[in-house]
């Protein structure tokens, strides 16, 4: 009985997928591409694998849906969305079909796997995705907490040079005591504890810094949308520090391997644990801090029509 | 025993998700059908959780999915009266 | 048991798809998240049908699921208000000679 429900599954989110590419109008391609996301966590925790299948609910679901709707909000007051009639292009429908294609060809070519008891070597954490994120490969998540750094001083750079010393983002404002002010202090704290226990349970259960910090940017960007957190300044000292803790500590970290001569970015056996559970605190408080800037945006000043 | 409880509330909730549903479709307007939106599904999704409630092992889980009800409620209580505002603000503004 | 939740899993999927059909027709801005909104519940309602088959990992998911479900819609709201950073609430929309009517002041 469960493969039907997996069908049903599959042929909702190829559904969504086309009405999302062929939908009328921007703003209904945007909702379909929410409605994606979150049938893609479903489908992520079918397939066993819940830590993508958190990250797809946070960010899928969450930030990526506000980003797309905050933009709109900005366009649909200069743009008309008139539903633009989709064309068909056949060059793109000849490379994606292709990539399908060869894609099927290849999954159902490979052998069967074979079952066969295998362990991880010794990691110093249970979860064999953390594992992988934080030890083994510890190098490319270096460079993509690098990378996420300067996606946001990229789009600081969107800025108008007059608004720099501005606060971030759109100045909020909400009825006091009205529904999305209580909204915004009741979530914050549940959503805090949730994103906290996301980031320590990480080590042995699937969870691990980057669920954790979506989780925490989403409520900090609850707050900040309902007026109680004021967005900083980019000058301001705290955050700065905050921005650069993930990528030092890991840096840090490295360099200390190397220094007690197990190589650059390889932890040491008896510290392991504990060197990946700092440095999972330092990237949860990186990645949380600069999701909720790049989702408020560069600095703004008045609102110019 | 626990089965027959879990059959029993799942397939009421089952029923209100559908009922919901319905009502998504078939209602003439934005506010009847915010109605049905957050009272059938949350109502639906409210007995599927205490269905569940029968399948789970221990107190945690337990505690799990009564705070995953309860946000849903504190979620479409707020969304209801947010879209509701904004919906009379489209359509006198 | 693990059949009927199946059925139970698959029935919600369908009234999920009865959802889409409304974000589809939908004639309003509001009737699409409203179906984002449904969409949404339903996720968490089969995630947590799903919980004995994939244990507390499937639970985990539905509680980030359950925490932001409100996230988009909220979004939506700020979005389509006169300015962009608005509350659809305010009895007034901010005039720009006397500055955001309402605004909360905190440091």
């Amino acid at each position: 009985m469960t493969w039907a429900f997996d069908a049903a599954l599959c042929a909702l989110i190829l559904g969504v997928a086309f009405a999302t590419v062929l939908g009328r109008g921007v703003f209904r391609s945007i909702v379909f591409f929410i409605v994606y996301g979150l049938l893609m966590a479903v489908a992520w925790v079918r397939l066993d694998a819940v830590d993508v299948a958190l990250a797809e609910a946070a960010i899928g679901a969450g930030l990526t849906g506000v980003l797309f709707l905050t933009t709109f909000g900005r366009l649909a007051r200069n743009v008309s969305d008139d539903a633009a009639p989709g064309r068909f292009h056949l060059p793109a429908a000849l490379a994606c079909g292709g990539l399908t294609g060869a894609l099927a060809w290849a999954w159902f070519a490979m052998p069967a796997p074979v079952r066969r008891e295998w362990e991880l070597p010794p990691a110093g954490v249970e979860n064999p995705v953390t594992a992988v994120l934080l030890n083994f490969r510890a190098w490319d998540t270096l460079l993509e907490s690098i990378v996420l750094l300067a996606a946001l001083i990229g789009l600081w750079m969107m800025a108008r040079d007059g608004d720099w010393g501005n606060r971030l983002g759109l100045p909020q404002h909400v009825r006091p005591g009205g529904v999305m002010a209580g909204f915004g202090r009741l979530l914050p704290p549940v959503g805090f504890l949730v994103g906290v226990y996301l980031v320590y349970v990480g080590a042995d259960q699937p969870g691990g810094a980057f669920q954790g910090g979506t989780v925490l940017a989403a409520v900090g960007l609850v707050a900040a949308m309902a007026g109680l957190v004021r967005p900083p300044r980019i000058a301001a000292h705290r955050w700065r520090v905050a921005l650069v803790a993930g990528p030092s500590v890991f840096l840090v970290a490295g360099l200390a391997g190397a220094v007690l001569g197990a190589g650059f970015l390889t932890l040491p056996e008896p510290v392991a644990g504990t060197a990946i559970f700092v440095i999972e605190v330092g990237l949860a408080i990186s990645i949380a801090v600069t999701l909720v800037f790049l989702v408020l945006g560069p600095p703004e000043g008045e609102r110019r029509e | 025993m626990a089965d027959i409880a879990t059959i029993a509330f799942t397939g009421l909730g089952l029923c209100f998700f559908i009922a919901g549903t319905i009502g998504l479709l078939r209602f003439p307007d934005v506010f009847t059908r915010l109605h049905a939106l957050t009272k059938a599904d949350n109502l639906g999704l409210g007995f599927i959780t205490l269905g569940m409630l029968f399948q789970v092992e221990g107190w945690r889980e337990m505690a799990l999915l009564v705070l995953i009800w309860a946000l849903t409620l504190l979620a479409a209580g707020t969304v209801s009266q947010l879209i509701a505002r904004a919906a009379l603000k489209d359509r006198s503004g | 048991m693990t059949v009927w939740l199946s059925f139970v899993a698959l029935g919600v999927l369908a009234s999920l798809a009865g959802a889409l059909l409304r974000v589809w027709k939908g004639p309003g801005p509001a009737d699409c998240m409203m179906g984002a909104q449904l969409v949404g519940t339903g996720g968490v309602a089969v995630l947590v049908l799903l919980a004995p088959v994939h244990g507390r990992g499937a639970l985990d998911v539905a509680l980030t699921l359950a925490l932001l479900a409100a996230l988009a819609a909220v979004g939506f709201v700020k979005a389509t208000s006169a300015d962009g950073a608005g509350d659809p609430e305010e009895d007034e929309t901010p005039s720009p000679d006397r500055g955001p009517a309402g605004e909360t002041s905190d440091g």
